[in-house]
């Protein structure tokens, strides 16, 4: 039987660099790989990698594999589970970790099913049994309503985790580490899905991962109209982004990309201002990152108010106005 | 083309727009009250609904299948008061408390039983666990494409043509038959049942598959098959900490937030 040794989280690159969810990964990684006293290995496959494979160092990685194809362009998941399945063959991990983004959802599933090994899915925590050196696994589930601790006697133990979940290490470039190139031949007659073509819908403007501050508006805005005008007024204000719960997205007031929670964008601003948002788990599950949440809702019982650290209880069409007043007033002074 | 066979999986969940604060745990399982009734998965009434936008342009078969024990049948009807054609229920209590690898294996096997399929369709994630495995698992054990995050699916020559949403977009992808679908939220919500979909809803009766009808044995499935272990499932207790700022008027109340938050130097 194979000896499993070792973490291996599969990179993603955002614009030729490095991820920020894989240097979250990295960070978990390099705890988990040094309370187990094993190495740290980090797959990066694209077309191109280029210093994403230094940053995977600098960021904890002690070995990068490096699988750099034409046909890894874009994600595929038939093209990727080949240089996958090879690489774990090859070096047989204990533990695999990946994003809970939307390759890591496609990929992780397929691997777990085809490694006949158990996955837990958007892990918020992670850590080694010092005992068993087996993998405790922190999910969120119904909606975020609960929280189930899974573990496996499976091997390799898989697991996705939440952006924002867990924190990064600081960048360090004199960090040793080795670059290793992953020869994979891929199979193209194994890819069965054609990409016709890839479409940009983004909203212009800001976009909410990186927005210091969040204006979110709920069902209880009543329609598309002020999206445009009073939460866009106190976004533009705050140097913001403008974002919603999940109802405004699935009536079509806003576009889908401006949906924060368990199946939209998660966030973790400096502020996030919740307007009219009762704050079901399945929200919450996006916005909880956030480092200071302001609530408004005229339903002093909203669930909002428990995330929330100052709220208002009252209709957003009488509180906002006079609050979108007094700021400009202080932000001019 | 002959008429399409679709597949559609079901699961029965407490109802996930209850509000938070009726989510209990007890015995490390989620205890509702009596009066939340259960539902059929949102993200199944989407996978659903995808089936039915085929099934309008070009006609098929949906069967509808759901894994579990005690399904109620008012619940689960829906599948054909909507416009499903057969309802196929894997109904034992060996089928409960699985996990991903459980529920994929148990539906699979029903699935390949079945025959004749050339889409199935799945929720991108259950809306209980929301672990979002189990299509994908079934397209891995059956060794099918699969394509997750469908917001548009479409049938043509044989082939299926689908919107896969991505982060700030979607492609557009073309893959033949049979292939997996896992849907998503955007595709639009599951249609209104007719009073003729209702009707003929309650006089149509479900098959019912026991384990043995599957091959199965017991420790293949549900708890006893399970790949994870759940050691414990618990409410993270959270202190409520809002400040609430009033005023004389609401508009005074708005006011004094923004004096507040400046105070606070969060602004």
């Amino acid at each position: 039987m194979a000896e499993y040794k070792g973490v291996l989280i599969c990179g993603e690159l955002t614009n030729g660099k490095l991820a920020s969810i894989s240097t979250e990964l990295l960070g978990c990684g390099r705890k988990l790989a040094d309370d187990l006293k094993e190495d740290l290995s980090c797959l990066l496959a694209s077309d191109t990698i280029g210093e994403a494979s230094k940053e995977a160092i600098a960021f904890g990685a002690d070995k990068v594999y490096v699988a750099e194809q034409p046909a890894l362009k874009e994600y595929q998941a038939d093209a990727y589970m080949q240089v996958v399945e090879q690489l774990v063959k090859e070096i047989s991990p204990r533990v695999i970790l990946i994003g809970q983004t939307s390759v890591g959802r496609d990929l992780a599933p397929r691997l777990a099913f085809r490694l006949e090994t158990s996955l837990a899915t958007d892990c918020l925590e992670l850590s080694i049994d010092p005992e068993t050196k087996s993998l405790i696994q922190t999910r969120p589930v119904y909606g975020g309503n609960a929280q189930a601790i899974l573990t496996t006697e499976l091997m390799p133990q898989v697991a996705t985790i939440r952006a924002k979940a867990m924190t990064a290490l600081e960048r360090d470039d004199s960090r040793k580490g080795e670059i290793i190139p992953s020869k994979v031949d891929i199979d193209t007659s194994k890819l069965r899905i054609k990409i016709l073509e890839t479409v940009k819908e983004e909203a212009v403007g800001m976009k909410l991962e990186d927005a210091p501050v969040i204006v979110s508006g709920g069902r209880g805005m009543g329609g598309p109209e002020p999206f445009q005008t009073i939460l866009k007024e106190l976004a533009d204000l705050l140097h913001g982004a403008v974002g919603s719960s999940r109802p405004p997205a699935d009536n079509g007031w806003l576009p889908e990309a401006s949906h924060i929670g368990l199946t939209g964008k998660i966030v973790g601003p400096e502020l996030y201002i919740a307007i009219a948002i009762s704050g079901a788990s399945q929200h919450i599950a996006g916005c909880s990152g956030s480092k200071h949440i302001i609530a408004i809702n005229k339903d002093s019982d909203a669930n909002i108010f428990k995330e929330a650290e100052f709220g208002v209880v009252g209709k957003y069409e009488e509180v906002l106005p006079a609050f979108i007043g007094k700021l400009k007033e202080l932000l001019a002074g | 083309m002959p008429d399409i066979n679709m597949i559609v999986c079901c699961k029965q969940v407490p109802d996930p727009e209850a509000p938070p604060s009726v989510f209990k745990v007890a015995d490390n399982k989620i205890q509702l009250p009596q009066d939340i009734k259960p539902v059929i998965g949102q993200y199944e009434e989407f996978a659903l609904e995808a089936a039915l936008k085929i099934k309008d342009a070009m006609g098929g078969k949906i069967t509808a299948i759901c894994s579990g024990n005690n399904l109620i049948r008012d619940v689960i009807k829906k599948a054909l008061a909507v416009g499903g054609d057969e309802l196929v229920l894997l109904e034992d209590e060996a089928f409960e408390e699985g996990d991903s690898w459980s529920t994929a294996f148990a539906l699979a096997t029903a699935i390949k039983k079945i025959g004749e399929y050339d889409i199935i369709f799945c929720g991108r994630q259950s809306s209980d666990w929301d672990a979002g495995q189990v299509g994908l698992g079934i397209a891995d054990i059956l060794g099918l494409p699969a394509v997750t995050l469908a917001r548009k699916v479409e049938i043509a020559d044989g082939k299926a043509k689908i919107e896969q949403v991505i982060p700030d977009g979607y492609q557009a992808i073309e893959v033949a038959l049979p292939v997996v679908v896992t849907v998503t939220s955007e595709l639009g919500a599951l249609r209104y049942a007719a009073l003729k979909g209702i009707m003929a809803a309650a006089k149509k009766q479900p098959v019912i598959w026991k384990p043995a009808d599957l091959g199965l044995e017991t420790s293949q499935i549900g708890a006893a098959g399970r790949r994870s272990k759940l050691n414990k499932l618990f409410q993270p207790v959270k202190e409520a900490k809002c400040e609430m700022i009033e005023g004389e008027t609401l508009a005074e109340a708005g006011t004094n937030l923004a004096i507040k938050l400046r105070e606070a130097k969060l602004l």
